[in-house]
């Protein structure tokens, strides 16, 4: 009983890391079908902003839930600006000049900062126990941070005006802006509200996982896997493929250790894509959001 | 035969690739030639990312897969084999065979080009994050350990068939170029045959294509599956030329590299590829030497210049800008030489009308 509910716990916060880290990117490609390989680099300097922020006498709390969502947006809205804004209708040529960008951040903490970083952070709150087995608060913490962060973005897109005109804009941009939108607007606030996301979502995990320049590479992957089976419906979309996946990496992690478990993941989503072209909110619960 | 302009560029390029390789190991050091053979291996790679991205419109971000694959499948065959002449056969059909698989996938699963370029990309890390995990000594096919992120030592390629005559690094630099010239021949002769024209229309309208009655799927299969076996024969050079394989090759930064090679270098031209990894090998080896700006700051500036600003790639702008060229002063010629006639013509008229 006690190892089903550890296990239990286990793949919930599989799930829940796997929703954290592709959140902002599904929001960033389910808005502006604008796919940001950059994203790993948003997390990554999500997790510095909170390192050393917290290692100047910031309280880690303030640095994860305030700093790195705003420091990582504002850096969102700059990069709209300065890049994608030329780019938008043009997918590959987007998918290549953010790849650019993923290079040129990795290249800039890693001459600002070094290649590795002395100074971690460890996870603020302690353990609990589970019967025999022991799991961190932490991880509790941050299942209950992904959920929140589920309801406020449902919200926000139900009940604000901007997620009105932000799902107007989704549905057609041209009728949009001819009833008086500012398109232009509505994208640059979704590119740094996507990019807040990841920059908070990084500066939650930097005490999980350390900080390196190139930690952007090892959630890339997962997170681009989970947002592309997803399907266009940002949150629907993201919710269930990050069920699905993470339960398949979950599950086999547990049968056979953590690398099969990843690789398990990477390979159920190609066959899923090869099912289902267009995602699992391209087949299922279409009009959700 | 029809000598068009193009096959006269590509029998200079030949040229000077044959001359190249003549003169190179008696102008340049034994060290320079050893290290050379890395950038030709390189330099298939990025041929082969030329042929089927440039010519066949597949975004393929993953192409280090199928060099990775053909590096290590040489490596593994000629420790179990004892010797290279099969291995390297075996290499090249591994490569091609996993390309044709994972293109049967992404081709008749209609997937999208954004969509390929992911799944290739996530196709090549998960080669990376699995063989990194191989460094017990119960991960070994046949006799070769694969040694997790330190690699394997790939055994010398030797002369065919009796297993004896090792040849020496020097010597690597002769096959690795015959390699290059050689591919280089075949791409440019597929690309110009009734096969490689139904791909190229294939990148320009794959839907008019389908209409008139291709199978573009078939079509788009083929090409990435030769492109798969070039990048595995770029591998085996690979593999000899830095003595190792590891799960490196398999890499983010590596999957970059490449899609920059043939970014800078031009799509829709082979020698661009070829010549960008080169030009990007030598400028990434003498920024490591001086150690003050870091290689990724530099090549994302460089991709992100390039998508903005030189969308083409620097050959094809060129080839554009010297046709334009051309057209303005033949023009001004031919404007000169009407003029001069209607003025001898004009002088004409004024002696008539004296008489």
């Amino acid at each position: 009983m006690d190892l089903a509910i550890a296990l239990a716990l286990q793949i919930v916060y599989g799930i829940a890391n796997l929703v954290l880290i592709s959140l902002g990117l599904a929001i960033i490609f389910g808005m502006m079908r604008v796919i940001n390989l950059a994203h790993g680099e948003f997390l990554m300097l999500g997790g510095y902003t909170v390192v050393i922020s917290t290692n100047h006498g910031v309280n880690i709390w303030f640095a994860m839930l305030v700093l790195a969502p705003l420091v990582v947006g504002l850096i969102g809205v700059l990069v709209e600006r300065l890049l994608i804004q030329y780019l938008y209708g043009r997918m590959v040529d987007t998918l290549l000049a953010t790849w650019g960008l993923s290079l040129l951040f990795v290249g800039l903490v890693t001459t600002i900062f070094g290649a590795q970083t002395e100074t971690t952070i460890s996870p603020p709150l302690g353990a609990i126990s589970i019967g025999d087995y022991s799991s961190s608060a932490y991880e509790l913490f941050l299942i209950g941070v992904t959920v929140a962060l589920l309801l406020l973005v449902w919200a926000v897109m139900k009940w604000t005006r901007l997620g009105l005109v932000a799902r107007a804009t989704m549905q057609s941009d041209d009728m949009a802006s001819a009833l008086g939108v500012s398109t232009r607007n509505v994208y640059m606030i979704t590119f740094g509200l996507g990019a807040a996301i990841s920059g908070l979502a990084g500066g939650l995990l930097a005490p999980v996982t350390g900080v390196l320049p190139s930690i952007g590479a090892t959630y890339i992957a997962k997170a681009f896997i989970t947002v592309i089976s997803g399907g266009a419906s940002i949150l629907a979309g993201t919710s269930a493929a990050s069920i699905l996946l993470g339960g398949i990496n979950g599950i086999m992690s547990f049968l056979t250790g953590p690398t099969l478990g990843e690789v398990a993941l990477l390979a159920a989503a190609i066959v899923l894509i090869r099912l289902m072209p267009t995602g699992i909110t391209g087949r299922f619960f279409r009009k959700s959001l | 035969m029809n000598w068009s302009r193009e096959n006269r560029w590509r029998a200079v390029i030949v040229a000077a690739g044959v001359l190249f390789t003549l003169a190179a190991p008696s102008m340049l050091e034994l060290f320079t030639i050893i290290n050379l053979s890395t950038a030709i291996a390189l330099a298939i790679l990025a041929l082969s990312l030329g042929l089927i991205w440039g010519y066949g419109g597949i975004l393929c971000f993953g192409q280090t897969a199928f060099f990775g694959i053909g590096a290590y499948a040489y490596t593994i065959a000629a420790v179990n084999f004892g010797g290279s002449s099969w291995a390297i056969l075996l290499a090249i059909l591994a490569a091609a065979a996993f390309a044709a698989v994972l293109g049967y996938f992404m081709f008749y699963g209609r997937v999208s080009d954004v969509y390929m370029a992911v799944i290739t990309l996530t196709v090549t890390l998960i080669l990376y994050s699995l063989l990194r995990r191989t460094s017990g000594p119960e991960y070994k096919i046949g006799n070769a350990l694969l040694g997790g992120f330190n690699g394997v030592n790939s055994p010398p390629l030797n002369l065919p068939w009796p297993p004896y005559t090792p040849l020496y690094p020097e010597h690597v630099f002769y096959v690795g170029m015959a390699v290059l010239i050689i591919g280089y021949v075949l791409c440019a002769w597929l690309v110009q045959t009734h096969f490689g024209r139904v791909a190229v229309a294939i990148r320009e309208n794959e839907l008019r294509a389908e209409l008139i009655g291709y199978d573009t799927r078939l079509y788009k299969l083929v090409l990435f599956t030769i492109g798969g076996a070039v990048a595995g024969a770029g591998g085996i050079i690979f593999c000899n030329g830095v003595g190792r394989i590891t799960p490196d090759v398999f890499n983010l930064y590596n999957s970059a590299l490449a899609i920059i090679w043939v970014i800078v270098g031009g799509r829709g031209t082979l020698v661009g590829p070829v010549l960008g990894s080169f030009a990007l090998f030598y400028l990434t080896t003498w920024l490591g030497t001086q150690g003050t700006v870091n290689n990724n700051l530099v090549l994302g500036l460089i991709l992100i210049v390039f998508v903005l600003a030189v969308p083409k790639g620097i050959l094809p702008t060129f080839i554009s800008w010297w046709d334009k060229a051309r057209q303005r002063r033949s023009m001004q010629r031919r404007e000169l030489k009407v003029r001069r006639r209607r003025g001898r013509a004009s002088l004409l008229e004024e002696a008539a009308d004296e008489k």
